[in-house]
């Protein structure tokens, strides 16, 4: 087995693009589930809705990628409106279902063949994010070092991506620190008890959805941009929990515990791919087991044990602190 | 520790039901509650005099946490009006009712567990520019106001006796420092009403010793208060005037020496009492029985 090439591409698949939008999304996740207690089970619906806002601005109503990058931002605010102003008041859970169902509407809506014109159907839509590439102020050429190595495009993309989740993380620890997260805190605490002391619970959480959704939005944004491509496939459930499981890796409320979290998640399926790769090629894995076709499944199961243990014997995640987790929240 | 001026105030005041008061700071309407076919709260009046403790007490199910809900905007009255010093409450929103300066606590006490000790005090105070989204960024904004905010936080710790844990988080209090800690928290955003519901139940003794004098001294400095309260020592002990309900409605108000002799009162105590404490009166004296007994009992088990 090739450890250094493993180790190689794993070191490559942490600071690269995926790792970048899971972070970023995590990052308004963690606004609203680590923050104000929100439970978002619809995170890749702002992602989606993101994403196709600049594809279809740029590509059907012929606008500039940056005009499409602010349609894009107002349309995952009137999707956190949408969703947030006729369940916040309600219990807890009803946000839960609404979203879920959201983002499987959302991207039911995208396939719908009758709008192929519009979405480009299953298919999607792509070639629409030149301009980005355009204003790329790195010079033509490979850049990099040890494991890494990136074309001008590469790096240009990698470098707003990492400054994106700098600036929104360092932006939501400003927000955190602030009589504002103080508040958003006590809702996540109790909101009857925020109510009797003159805060308007129903505001805040209405607040919260719309930044950490427009975050979500903006992890979307960038995923479609560098790519210069949206799909349908990218947007499905399973998405939302991938981000949460990367931000309760990392630590749920605290600054960098989705970044980290986001990076070490998708390092560990990049690394569990190329071990059971290089276990089946060279048969330590007998073929009667598992074959190559089925790497991409067994390898979600290991890091779902991985994760359950996580819980299980460091509920805090990497960041968090034990003793928070453990008190009691009666 | 009922002050002189205050027992004066209401010296002269009828003792039924209803009645009005001097210099009312509450004064409620036909507040009406169903759930269902139930009936679990109608107060036809109700008058709250102003910087005086009143007690409200009653049976179980009297409608009494119920009634506090009402008027501070936690449940919605199927019928009333009632209003805070002269101003219509009705309808009010609970955030609204609490900035207007009548400020709860909760039975099941509320501590925001996972927050340190000293940002729930922070929270309590109204009015903080940091708490709208553009300034929250922008730290040398709100940066004076947050110094004093947590200047009177620590005040206010320093008077209730949690300075020691300022920097605890809430969920590691225990029961009878959550009382206090909910109670010196609400005075943070300066009301002129407190609702204290059960501020002492689950509470040591010591402590609730502790908690009465607090309420004595907010009321010696012009705050008005109004607490449900199931222990009659208590009742006896601070306050003011006695307002009795049962079944949703007001069965009684006066003063507590007058409270414990009346005939409705003691019905509506006998007819539901199951399950209700004994005073503690009563409760020493059966258990000095209990003790005798058990005593009588050893000392025939060592005889010959």
């Amino acid at each position: 087995m090739d450890w250094i090439d493993i180790i190689n591409t794993t070191l490559r698949t942490a600071v690269g693009t995926t790792a970048i939008v899971y972070a970023l999304a995590a990052i308004g996740l963690n606004v609203h589930f680590g923050y104000t207690g929100l439970l978002n089970f619809g995170q890749v619906g702002f992602m989606g809705v993101g994403a196709y806002a600049v594809a279809i601005s740029v590509t059907e109503l012929n606008l500039s990628l940056w005009v499409g990058l602010l349609v894009a931002v107002g349309a995952s605010v009137a999707l956190a409106l949408l969703l947030g102003v006729p369940t916040l008041r309600l219990r807890a859970d009803y946000l839960a279902i609404v979203t879920i169902a959201a983002g499987e509407i959302f991207r039911t809506l995208i396939q719908n063949p009758e709008w192929r014109d519009t979405t480009g159907g299953a298919n999607g839509i792509s070639q629409f994010s030149d301009s980005f590439y355009d204003v790329n102020p790195i010079p033509v050429g490979s850049y990099g070092f040890g494991p890494w190595h990136y074309s001008a495009r590469g790096l240009w993309a990698l470098t707003v991506g990492w400054g994106l989740v700098v600036v929104l993380a360092l932006a939501v620890w400003l927000l955190m620190r602030s009589p504002w997260g103080r508040v958003l805190k006590s809702v996540r605490e109790d909101e009857d008890a925020a109510r009797s002391l003159g805060k308007n619970a129903y505001g805040f959480k209405i607040q919260s959805l719309v930044v950490g959704g427009v975050i979500g939005a903006t992890a979307g944004m960038f995923q479609a941009v560098e790519k210069s491509s949206v799909t349908p496939g990218n947007y499905k459930p399973e998405t939302t929990f991938f981000i949460y499981a990367g931000l309760i890796l990392g630590g749920v409320a605290r600054t960098w515990g989705p970044v980290i979290g986001s990076m070490l998640l998708v390092g560990l399926l990049e690394f569990m791919d190329g071990v059971l790769r290089g276990a089946i090629a060279e048969g330590i894995i007998p073929d009667g087991l598992m074959d190559t076709t089925q790497v991409g499944q067994v390898r979600f199961v290991l890091v779902g044990i991985g994760l359950a243990l996580l819980v299980v014997f460091r509920p805090q995640g990497l960041f968090g602190d034990r003793r928070e987790i453990a008190l009691e929240t009666r | 520790m009922t002050t002189e001026t205050e027992a004066s105030v209401l010296a002269g005041v009828d003792e039924t039901p209803g009645v009005a008061k001097p210099d009312p700071l509450l004064v409620a309407d036909s507040v009406t509650r169903r759930f269902g076919g139930l009936t679990a709260v109608h107060v036809d009046h109700l008058e709250v005099q102003r910087g005086a403790i009143t007690a409200l007490i009653g049976p179980n199910g009297a409608g009494k946490t119920t009634l506090f809900n009402l008027i501070t905007g936690f449940d919605k009255a199927n019928g009333g009006t009632w209003s805070l010093d002269g101003v219509a409450l009705q309808g009010t929103p609970a955030h609204r009712v609490a900035r207007r300066g009548m400020v709860r606590t909760f039975q099941l006490t509320k501590a925001l567990a996972r927050m340190r000790v000293i940002d729930n005090m922070k929270l309590g105070a109204t009015g903080q520019l940091g708490e709208h989204f553009l300034p929250a960024f922008l730290r040398p904004l709100w940066r004076d106001q947050d110094t004093q905010v947590e200047a009177r936080a620590d005040a206010l710790l320093e008077r209730f006796n949690l300075t020691r844990v300022r920097n605890d988080f809430a969920g590691e209090l225990s029961g009878g420092q959550r009382k206090l800690l909910e109670m010196a928290r609400a005075l943070m955003s300066k009301p002129m009403f407190l609702l204290l519901d059960e501020p002492m139940a689950g509470v040591n003794p010591a402590l609730a010793e502790t908690i009465v004098g607090h309420i004595g001294n907010l009321r010696d400095e012009g705050l008005t208060v109004l607490f449900v309260e199931h222990d009659m020592d208590v009742v006896r002990s601070i306050s003011d005037w006695v307002v009795v309900m049962s079944e949703g409605e007001l069965i009684a108000e006066g003063r507590h020496s007058s409270i414990v002799t009346n005939p409705a009162v003691i019905d509506a105590y006998l007819g539901a009492h199951h399950g209700t404490p004994l005073d503690r009166d009563e409760q020493d004296r059966v258990l000095a029985e209990a003790e005798a007994a058990i005593e009588a009992a050893e000392a025939e088990g060592e005889g010959p």
